[in-house]
C-alpha cells in the first residue's frame, strides 16, 4: 500500500569538496616555492639547454630526472596569450577584472599561467611587457607572485 | 598485432538536460537496458562491465559504485571502473575482449553537473602546485587557447560563431541533444565576452546524462548486428600537463593516436570530436587532416550537449551509430581528457566490406 504520510521535504546535503593532504614539493618545485618567498623565480634547465617556467623535476620529452641547474628568470616577461576574466570567480587570485595570461618570463623558454592585474581589457596584448609583483606575505605557494603587472613605458 | 574483430553492436544514450532530477544510477538503468536490447543479448552475457565517472561531480569518494546497480551486480559480475570518461572504459572493455575468453562487454559513462560549480570542480584536476591554487576554471583556460589560435592566424572570432552554428543546426536533428535551437552568427557576434575571446555560446552547455555501449567479438558479434562497427583501431595518446609547456594551437597527441589507431587519413564518412570549446574543433579538424567532405559532429557534438564522462563515449556512439545504420563505411571518433585537449583518444571504426 503506497501511503503519503510522513512524507516530507526533499532532503538535501552539503558536501565540501577538497583535497585534505600535505604534499610534499620535492627537490625542484620546492626550491622554486622557496624562492619565490624570496621574491625570485626560478626555471630548471632540460636536457636541450631551455630553460623550462615553472619548473618540473622531469624532462618533458625525455622523461629523464631535471633539477641539476635551477636558473633565475624574470622578474619581467612577456605576454604570450591571454584572456579576459571580466567577473572573477571566488577562487581567482584577483577579485576585480583582471586577464589570465600565459606570461614567458626573461630568460625562461617556456610561459607560465598566472593572472595579469592590467585594470582594463584595453590595456591588454599578446606581447606586452609585464612585471613580477610579489605577494607582500609570502606563504610558500604560488600566489607568492600576486600577479604580473604591466610596465609602464 | 591489431585486434581488428570487436565491434560495436549496442547503443544507447540518455537526453542531455541542464538539470536532471534522477540520479546518475536512475539514468543509467533504462540507458544500459536500451545498450544491451539494442544488441539482443540477455544481460548474463555480459562478461566483462567497465564503468567511466567522476567522483569529484558527485562529491563522495567511491560515489561510482552506486552507478552499478544499474548493470545489476548480481549474480556477481567482472567489473572495473575508471576515473574518466565513459571512452576510456570502452578502450578497458575492448582491451579485455582480446584476452579472447568472453564474447561481450559493456561500457557505460555518466555524468552530472548540475550539482556542482563545474568551474570549481575542474579546476582541481589541474596540478596542484602551479594551477589549481589559481582557481583556473576551464572556460580561462579555454579563452588562452582561443587567443593563441587567433593570435596564429588559424581562425577569426567569426570562425568560432560558425562552429556553434552549425552545431546548432545539426543539434537540431538529435533527439538527445541539449542546444537545438538554431542561432544566426551575427548575433552570435553581438554577444559580450565571457572570457576575452570567447563568448558563452563557444563555451559547452553544462549537461547531465549517460551513456552505454555494448561490444562483442567476431562470429557473436555477425550473429547479434547485422552491420556491427568494427573497431579497427583504438589509441590513447598523452601531453604535458601544464599549457605552458606546449603549442596549444596544435594536437599533437590528437594525431598520434590517429595513426596509432591505423587512421590513413583516407576519406572518411563521419568523424566526432570533442571540441568542447568551439575554437578546438579547427585545432582537431587540423590534427586529425580531415577534409572538407567529412561530416564533422553531425551530432552536434559537445557544443550541443556535453554531459561530462558519458560526452566522450556519446562520439563513439554517434560514429558507430551511423556505420550501424548504413549510412556511413568509414568512421572517426576523438576523445579528450585534461585541460585543453592534454589525452586524446581515436577509435577508428569501420563497416563491413
Amino acid at each position: 500500500m503506497c501511503s503519503t504520510q510522513g512524507v516530507t521535504e526533499p532532503r538535501a546535503s552539503e558536501s565540501t569538496l577538497e583535497f585534505p593532504y600535505m604534499r610534499t614539493t620535492g627537490p625542484v618545485i620546492g626550491p622554486f616555492l622557496r624562492a619565490l618567498a624570496q621574491r625570485k623565480i626560478l626555471g630548471v634547465r632540460d636536457r636541450q639547454g631551455r630553460v623550462v617556467v615553472p619548473p618540473v623535476e622531469y624532462d618533458p620529452q625525455t622523461g629523464e630526472a631535471l633539477g641539476e641547474e635551477m636558473v633565475e628568470v624574470g622578474p619581467e616577461g612577456t605576454v604570450e596569450a591571454w584572456t579576459w576574466v571580466a567577473e572573477p570567480l571566488e577562487k581567482h587570485p584577483l577579485d576585480r577584472p583582471f586577464a589570465f595570461a600565459l606570461v614567458r618570463p626573461d630568460g625562461a623558454d617556456t610561459a607560465m599561467v598566472h593572472a595579469v592585474d592590467a585594470g582594463d581589457v584595453a590595456v591588454m596584448t599578446t606581447g606586452m611587457r609585464v612585471a613580477a609583483r610579489f605577494s607582500e606575505e609570502p606563504a610558500g605557494r604560488i600566489t607568492d607572485l600576486a600577479a604580473w603587472e604591466p610596465v609602464r613605458s | 598485432m591489431t585486434v581488428t574483430d570487436i565491434a560495436v553492436v549496442g547503443v544507447a544514450q540518455s537526453a542531455s538536460v541542464r538539470r536532471s532530477r534522477l540520479s546518475e544510477a536512475q539514468i543509467l538503468v533504462p540507458t544500459i537496458a536500451a545498450a544491451i536490447e539494442q544488441a539482443g543479448i540477455d544481460r548474463r552475457e555480459v562478461g566483462f562491465t567497465c564503468s567511466g565517472s567522476c567522483d569529484y561531480l558527485t562529491g563522495g569518494p567511491f560515489a561510482f559504485v552506486s552507478n552499478l546497480e544499474a548493470a545489476g551486480a548480481w549474480p556477481p559480475i567482472a567489473e572495473s571502473h575508471v576515473e574518466a570518461d565513459g571512452a576510456f572504459a570502452l578502450y578497458e572493455a575492448w582491451v579485455r575482449l582480446q584476452e579472447g575468453d568472453i564474447d561481450v562487454a559493456l561500457a557505460f559513462g555518466s555524468g552530472k553537473s548540475s550539482p556542482s560549480q563545474p568551474s570549481e570542480v575542474w579546476a582541481q584536476q589541474l596540478d596542484p602546485y602551479f594551477l589549481a591554487p589559481l582557481g583556473l576554471d576551464p572556460p580561462s583556460l579555454a579563452g588562452l587557447q582561443a587567443r593563441a589560435v587567433l593570435d596564429a592566424g588559424l581562425a577569426t572570432e567569426r570562425d568560432f560563431a560558425e562552429v556553434v552554428a552549425r552545431s546548432r543546426r545539426n543539434a537540431a536533428g538529435n533527439p538527445h541533444a541539449q542546444l537545438r535551437t538554431p542561432v544566426d552568427v551575427e548575433a552570435l557576434l553581438s554577444q559580450p565576452y565571457v572570457r576575452d575571446p570567447l563568448r558563452r555560446h563557444d563555451l559547452p552547455p553544462i549537461s547531465d546524462g549517460a551513456a552505454a555501449v555494448v561490444l562483442a567479438r567476431g562470429d557473436r558479434a555477425r550473429q547479434l548486428c547485422e552491420r556491427p562497427a568494427w573497431i579497427k583501431g583504438f589509441d590513447h595518446r598523452v601531453e604535458e600537463h601544464l599549457p605552458g609547456l606546449r603549442d596549444l594551437t596544435r594536437s599533437a597527441s590528437t594525431s598520434l593516436a590517429a595513426a596509432k589507431a591505423g587512421y590513413d587519413g583516407g576519406p572518411l564518412d563521419v568523424a566526432e570530436v570533442s571540441a568542447t570549446f568551439s575554437p578546438q574543433e579547427g585545432i582537431l579538424v587540423r590534427a586529425l587532416g580531415l577534409d572538407g567532405d567529412v561530416a564533422v559532429n553531425p551530432s552536434g557534438g559537445p557544443l550541443a550537449a556535453n554531459p561530462v564522462m558519458a560526452v566522450g563515449l556519446v562520439r563513439i556512439i554517434e560514429a558507430a551509430t551511423r556505420i550501424m545504420d548504413g549510412q556511413a563505411q568509414r568512421a572517426l571518433a576523438h576523445v579528450t581528457a585534461g585541460p585543453l585537449l592534454q589525452q586524446n583518444l581515436v577509435c577508428y571504426m569501420e563497416g563491413e566490406q
